[in-house]
């Protein structure tokens, strides 16, 4: 017991001292949520709209100010010819042309049915999808307001509507994902890298050579950077709250619940690295490529895995960070219970487990 | 070699001093060696040592004093130092994953030669070390003593006027170090003046004359056989030990 | 106290890089052994195997009453090691490096201050300094302690004094013999030939193998033949003249004079040799080997 607290300390020690980590460790989070969260935002401000209007009508006049008005769209020039809107396209002076039919009053006060084209530039897939979905919103919410709720024989067509993220914020899907990212830079890179450095240094030697149970050093290890996880947690979903006003929808003690799991399985694999490795280098580099990189690009926060292709998607759910990411989304987003998340966490258990059995596989009582 | 056939100095410092911020690390260092001479530079960790060779070999500029290497102002003129000096070192040399000829190659245009001047030498190189069998052997297969000699070598392929070298022998087997101090004579008596720093008192009795360093002070410089008289000493340990005993910094 | 027999070891995929080849070494209780060869001889390797950190591939080695393979774990229990590559935790002070090591060996600075008192005292006006910040004799001092604080029965010490200048080379030397007359069996590695005569016995190690056992003045004596330091005019004319001469086994230059290695030769006919060959010669004196000239001796066999 005294043996633990000592190597406990210990540890607590080396992090306490190493200053400039602990910076980075603090600071990450919080330079993400702030870059993500405002400036490198990956939601659409000030998209540049182009309205080819044909109707001149009080209606159409109305939905372009509304366009006009939101705060992701400034209506730079109108025109009533259809190919100077795919001239301003090409030339990227626009991002998106709105034509607005011919008659469009009309249409919609008898017809009931208007058709509005939206013209995107779709070299960049993923704002021209975003803007869409946000001018489709505009235009659900301007015949609302002006019919009511629709009633069912005469509306025929598509109702895109987003749920649970009505204001479409995009710093709601980053907050899980920094979440992944620190806890996966702590409990796998940090761990594997401060268990081999003891290797390196020549500690571990002295150690093995104690009566100490190297496996106790090795666990004992892992208690101080848990703690620490589960401090940036914490220290992450404050931030989001306070800087992003990123509510907590679903059980905050589920939420922990989820991430001490992740935490766990996260720090079973920097286990199994050091337990592979004897140099510092390279249990850095297997934690970055081989599970930071994959956790960026499958992880879903970065890029949607719905629009990947079919085998990535497969190789995305190897990727214990995607199943994290979408339990936290899960509680904290859309508020839901433990139903719906319990599977992820004992797959996230199974790894864990995994991850130890290779961990005690390969733990040497020696050198070689 | 008697001093008698010295015609200039290789070496020269006047008040050699280098200072961090309050702390002197050099303090008004004055020595000469000769042309052709093997000089051991000694003293512990901390005692100057690295400060000094840095200075000569043109990497640090003195805060004060002066010191000419090769002819060359090592303050005004650092370049033409570096371009006639050779350096080599036990503990970093030559590449473990080049090719004999690729790190020669690699060296000698390091130094600036042509790749005609560099082709002859590699071909003298390996006639002079029996290596020719073994030019396209990675370095990391040579066996230790072999590293050695061609690392030497390769440091003085451009015909320097002084080598610089680096705790070249320590640790290393009795047979490897005296065939490399063998070397290391061959290439004093063709005029290459030969300063090896050290703090392992065995190499400093291979040396002909050493200057023991002792908190940035030279605190005796002589013939090794002068100083062990002066000092009543068997060998240049109880010579270093006696001195030493009463240095106040350590690394 | 400790017993190495027969021991093979080597690595590699294929087991072909040898690195012990057929050792024997016999430790006696409270003895003060050394083991001395250049890098790569193979020291590292055999204290590994004797502390139960690598297994021999044949033969066997006990420590006390416990065999390194089967008995590890109580080995461990009375093993006092202080690795080659050992360095403290830099960023922790004296004081918690010490305490870290008590409590991994479940004892505390207290219940064996006595032992490591001698040491400690020096260390003590910087025990809240950070290990990082010692000087290198300093820190082979606190690493000893380390080594030291469970009162080990053997303490096995992995090349101390490399890297660690002459005056804390002498002061840990004097150390170890005062752990000595505590009755503890130390057994110390190092590649510095002159630290042979701080041991009471030694073994040279070369390649694997064994060259030589004994204690120090033993192994001096083995020497056959007699060492001459010649000092001339021209060293290299002298050198060369010598090399080609009946009767000389060795000749080399060793700073500013001569040494020449011979069965029979006396001063007298060395100095006639030279002057037929108009080399100048002011003095030769018959010197007693050293150890390093044993060991080349040996190689060279």
């Amino acid at each position: 017991m005294n043996q633990l607290k000592a190597f406990i300390l210990k540890e607590i020690f080396h992090i306490l001292r190493d200053r400039k980590t602990l910076l980075v460790l603090f600071g990450i989070p919080v330079a993400q949520i702030i870059l993500f969260g405002f400036a490198l935002s990956n939601e659409v401000k000030n998209t540049r709209l182009l309205v080819c209007d044909q109707a001149h009508d009080s209606y159409s006049a109305l939905l372009t100010s509304r366009l006009d008005a939101s705060r992701y769209f400034d209506v730079t020039g109108y025109t009533e010819n259809p190919e100077k809107g795919l001239a301003d396209l090409r030339a990227g002076t626009a991002h998106m042309v709105v034509v607005i039919p011919q008659d469009f009053a009309g249409k919609l006060d008898h017809g009931n049915e208007a058709n509005i084209q939206l013209l995107t530039d779709g070299t960049n897939p993923n704002l021209a999808a975003t803007i869409q979905l946000y001018v489709q919103a505009i235009v659900n919410d301007f015949r609302n307001d002006m019919y009511g709720k629709p009633d069912l024989p005469y509306e025929i067509g598509v109702s895109p509507r987003m749920l649970y993220n009505p204001q479409l914020k995009g710093s709601y899907t980053f907050v899980p994902g920094v979440m992944a990212m620190v806890l996966m830079i702590i409990c796998t890179l940090m761990t594997s890298v401060s268990i081999v450095r003891e290797k390196e240094l020549g500690n571990m030697e002295m150690l093995l050579v104690s009566p100490m149970n190297p496996m106790t050093a090795i666990f004992s290890k892992a208690v101080p950077y848990l703690m620490l996880s589960l401090l940036l947690v914490t220290v992450i979903l404050i931030l989001s709250v306070t800087v992003l006003e990123v509510p907590i929808r679903g059980n905050i003690l589920l939420l922990y619940l989820v991430s001490f799991v992740f935490i766990i399985t996260s720090l079973s694999f920097g286990l199994a690295i050091s337990t592979v490795t004897n140099s510092q280098q390279v249990a850095m580099l297997i934690s970055l490529m081989g599970l930071m990189l994959p956790t960026l690009m499958f992880g879903g926060f970065m890029f949607p895995i719905e629009n990947m292709p079919l085998p990535l998607q497969v190789v995305s759910n190897i990727v214990p960070a995607k199943w994290f990411y979408y339990s936290i989304n899960d509680i904290m987003i859309k508020g839901l219970g433990l139903s719906a998340v319990y599977q992820r966490v004992l797959l996230l258990i199974g790894y864990s487990a995994v991850f130890l059995a290779i961990s005690f596989r390969n733990f040497k009582i020696r050198l070689a | 070699m008697s001093t008698a056939l010295l015609d200039t100095w290789s070496i020269e410092t006047r008040d050699l001093t280098k200072k961090f911020g309050d702390f002197t690390a050099v303090d008004r260092i004055s020595f000469k060696v000769g042309k052709g001479e093997i000089f051991g530079f000694l003293g512990a960790n901390g005692a100057g040592k690295t400060t000094a060779m840095r200075m000569l070999t043109g990497l640090l500029n003195p805060t004060s004093g002066s010191a000419f290497v090769a002819g060359y102002n090592i303050a005004t003129d650092p370049e033409s130092v570096k371009r006639n000096i050779g350096y080599m070192s036990q503990k970093f040399s030559l590449y473990q994953d080049l090719r004999v000829w690729e790190n020669i190659e690699y060296y000698g245009g390091l130094y600036g030669m042509s790749l005609k001047e560099i082709r002859e030498a590699t071909g003298r190189m390996m006639e002079d070390l029996g290596m020719n069998a073994e030019k396209n052997v990675l370095v990391s297969e040579l066996p230790l003593g072999w590293k050695q000699k061609l690392a030497f070598s390769i440091a003085i392929m451009h015909h320097p006027g002084i080598v610089f070298l680096d705790e070249p022998t320590g640790g290393v087997d009795p047979i490897t170090r005296r065939q490399f101090w063998n070397m290391i004579y061959q290439t004093a008596r063709e005029g290459i003046t030969i300063f090896v720093t050290t703090h392992y008192m065995d190499e400093a009795e291979y040396c002909e004359r050493v200057a023991i360093m002792v908190d940035g002070k030279i605190e005796a410089i002589g013939k090794t056989s002068e100083l062990k008289s002066a000092y009543h000493a068997g060998s240049m340990d109880e010579v270093f030990y006696l001195l030493a005993r009463g240095a106040t910094r350590s690394e | 106290m400790i017993e190495v027999s027969g021991i093979y070891k080597s690595f590699g995929k294929k087991g072909e890089i040898p690195a012990l080849n057929d050792v024997y070494l016999d430790v006696k209780e409270g003895e003060l052994f050394g083991v001395i060869g250049p890098d790569g001889a193979g020291k590292t390797t055999l204290f590994r195997i004797i502390t139960t950190l690598l297994l021999p591939d044949k033969g066997y080695a006990r420590v006390g009453r416990y065999d390194v393979q089967n008995d590890f774990r109580a080995l461990r229990k009375i093993l006092g090691y202080m690795p080659g590559r050992f360095s403290l935790y830099q960023d922790l002070s004296v004081a918690e490096n010490l305490a870290f090591y008590a409590s991994i060996f479940n004892t505390t600075i207290v219940a064996n201050y006595h032992l490591i008192r001698d040491i400690y005292v020096q260390l003590e006006p910087f025990k809240d300094r950070r290990a990082g910040a010692l000087s290198g004799g300093m820190k082979q001092k606190l690493a000893l302690c380390c080594a030291l604080i469970h009162k080990p029965q053997i303490l096995v010490l992995d090349e101390p004094t490399t890297g660690v200048d002459v005056v804390s080379r002498k002061e840990f030397w004097q150390m170890l013999q005062r752990l000595k007359s505590e009755g503890i069996t130390i057994l110390v590695s190092t590649p510095y030939m002159d630290e042979a005569s701080m041991c009471e016995r030694l073994a040279l190690i070369q390649q694997g193998r064994i060259l030589s056992k004994g204690t120090p003045a033993g192994i001096l004596s083995d020497y056959s033949g007699r060492l001459l330091s010649v000092r001339t005019g021209d060293i290299y004319k002298a050198k060369l003249a010598l090399e080609n001469a009946a009767d000389v086994d060795d000749v080399y230059i060793f700073g500013e004079s001569l040494h020449v290695k011979t069965q029979n030769l006396d001063p007298a006919r060395i100095e006639r040799l030279l002057a037929a060959n108009s080399v100048e010669v002011f003095d030769i004196k018959v010197i007693p080997p050293t150890i390093e000239d044993v060991f080349l001796a040996k190689l060279q066999s």
